[in-house]
């Protein structure tokens, strides 16, 4: 009996989220059945929104692609330039003194109000969308590594000394490794923001001139033409595209740090 | 040890040090080791027994005074190891890689360098051990790796700083044991910082007391037990004796003033 217990828990454990699911959809559906005919449209059913899913695939699909194009490409800009940046920042505090309040300026300026300027420099569209994701997803990226890359063990740092190590060796081999950790948990805040500015940023800056638009153009469209379901398979896929994002990170951590760092214990591999 | 006329390997010469304007750390501190020597710096906290095997290093400069390190000023020294308190192990390299590291700083091919690693691990017993990640090992096994990344440089003079003062009386003595006989083979001049009075008997042939603000060397006892020395040694009246005497010793320093 006492031997059973743990398995049943871890059991219950896997089938609990399930179930949580399964009855908030219940609950969806009771709600619906309580509201009268008028207000019914506000809140489609999850058998609506499926129908909008297999309606709209295609339309949904193109802009997913668009959007999450955008959002690696602002993703991929903002970690090679806050990498970059990050490095420089790390060189002495008083490049760091003389850098951050500006970065502090750039990260507290609205992005909403940014985005027509952006438009009128660099045109609607992919670019707009790139640069509009990668300014929501740089300062996070940039603060992590660089806390990272001057947070270097003091006796490691003593020992590349005592070895007559080169500048650059000490860089290289010492305080990028070590600012690993930093770096990831910078680029998984970042992974969450980039879906979220490139949705964002086509909202506002989207191929307003027609054509091929992203989520946050389709967005427009169907909050225009009130299609409810249409509104929730976007969200949903927005989510989605969030998922695969932060998922790619993960992968990738786990890639560069479970052999060595305690946030990969041994136990998992 | 032996009769030598060469010149001292390690000499220092009424050596101050302080940090920017701070108080005085070490005062004409002065002695010279000979070729082979095991020389221990024993005295309370503060007394700048770790100060002086990082001026031997070059890591950090004097203030005052002369020192002269394998014939040459400190720092310029390419023969010379050091062995931290804590192992200092890079913790992305496996055991190999952090063995080759000092080699691989001062750029000796990579051919080269694997074959050193594997001799040096060897000595200290690790060979079954070399793909490895330092987290994978207990704390023994990991001071035994940085004790060999410290051999790969075929040091003439190791500098070990409390190197095992955080593991357990047992591990410690048979590291004890271990780095006496690899030293029976390679023949390094060595300086060793301990808090263990008989860590440091057991060890060296010469040890110096430091009393403490500012650090000076307040006396030094000779060790006369003939090596090797092994787990009877620590057994021998002669051993107890010289236990009781430095242990006497610092006690007295550490009752001084300033």
């Amino acid at each position: 009996m006492s031997d059973a217990k743990p398995s049943v828990m871890r059991i219950v454990r896997r089938i609990l989220p399930f179930a949580t699911g399964v009855g908030m959809i219940l609950l969806w559906y009771a709600i619906d059945l309580g509201m009268n005919s008028e207000q019914r449209f506000l809140l489609p059913t999850p058998g609506a929104v499926a129908r909008a899913f297999v309606e709209e695939g295609p339309a949904l699909w193109s802009a997913a692609l668009n959007t999450g194009g955008g959002a690696l490409l602002g993703f991929g800009l903002a970690v090679a330039l806050s990498f970059v940046l990050a490095l420089v920042l790390s060189l002495s505090p008083l490049v760091r003194a003389s850098f951050y309040p500006y970065l502090m300026i750039l990260q507290m300026t609205p992005i909403i109000v940014i985005a027509p300027i952006l438009i009128l420099w660099v045109g609607p569209g992919l670019k707009s969308v790139t640069i509009i994701t990668f300014l929501i997803c740089f300062f996070p990226m940039v603060v992590n590594t660089t806390q990272g890359l001057i947070s270097t063990d003091r006796n490691l740092v003593d020992f590349f000394r005592m070895c007559k190590a080169s500048r650059r060796q000490e860089i290289f081999l010492l305080r990028v490794p070590s600012a690993l950790p930093y770096f990831f948990t910078g680029l998984r805040i970042g992974a969450t923001l980039a879906p979220i500015g490139a949705i964002v940023g086509d909202y506002i800056a989207g191929n307003s001139a027609g054509g091929q638009g992203g989520l946050g153009f389709l967005t427009i469209i169907y909050s225009s033409r009130f299609q409810m379901g249409a509104l929730f398979a976007t969200a949903a896929v927005g989510c989605l595209l969030g998922f695969i994002f932060v998922a790619g990170v993960v992968v990738l951590s786990w890639l560069a740090l479970h052999k060595w760092h305690d946030s990969f214990s041994q136990a998992d591999h | 040890m032996m009769p030598d006329p060469s010149p001292p390997i390690v000499e220092l010469k009424d050596v101050d040090k302080r940090y920017g304007d701070g108080p005085l750390i070490l005062e004409k501190v002065s002695f010279a080791a000979e070729r082979g020597d095991f020389i221990t710096l024993i005295g309370p906290s503060g007394c700048g027994k770790s100060t002086i095997l990082k001026l031997i290093s070059g890591l950090n400069p004097i203030s005052a005074g002369h020192i002269v390190v394998d014939g040459k000023p400190a720092g310029s020294v390419d023969k010379l190891a050091f062995v931290f308190q804590e192992p200092t192990l890079l913790p992305w390299l496996n055991v190999t890689r952090n063995v080759e590291l000092p080699q691989r700083l001062q750029g000796v091919p990579a051919a080269q360098r694997s074959e050193i690693a594997r001799r040096s691990l060897e000595l200290v017993g690790l060979a079954d051990r070399m793909d490895y990640h330092p987290r994978q090992l207990s704390g023994g096994q990991k001071m035994r790796v940085s004790i060999a990344r410290a051999l790969s440089v075929s040091p003439r003079i190791l500098l070990l700083d409390e190197p095992f003062g955080a593991l357990d009386e047992m591990t410690r003595d048979r590291l004890n044991e271990e780095l006496l006989d690899i030293r029976q083979k390679l023949a390094w001049t060595a300086f060793f910082v301990t808090h263990s009075v008989a860590e440091a008997v057991f060890l060296s042939n010469r040890i110096l007391v430091m009393s403490a603000n500012p650090g000076r060397i307040h006396s030094e006892v000779r060790v006369d037990l003939p090596y090797p020395r092994t787990e009877e040694t620590r057994l021998s009246e002669a051993y107890q004796k010289l236990v009781v005497e430095v242990s006497k010793l610092l006690r007295s320093v550490e009752r001084l003033k300033p």
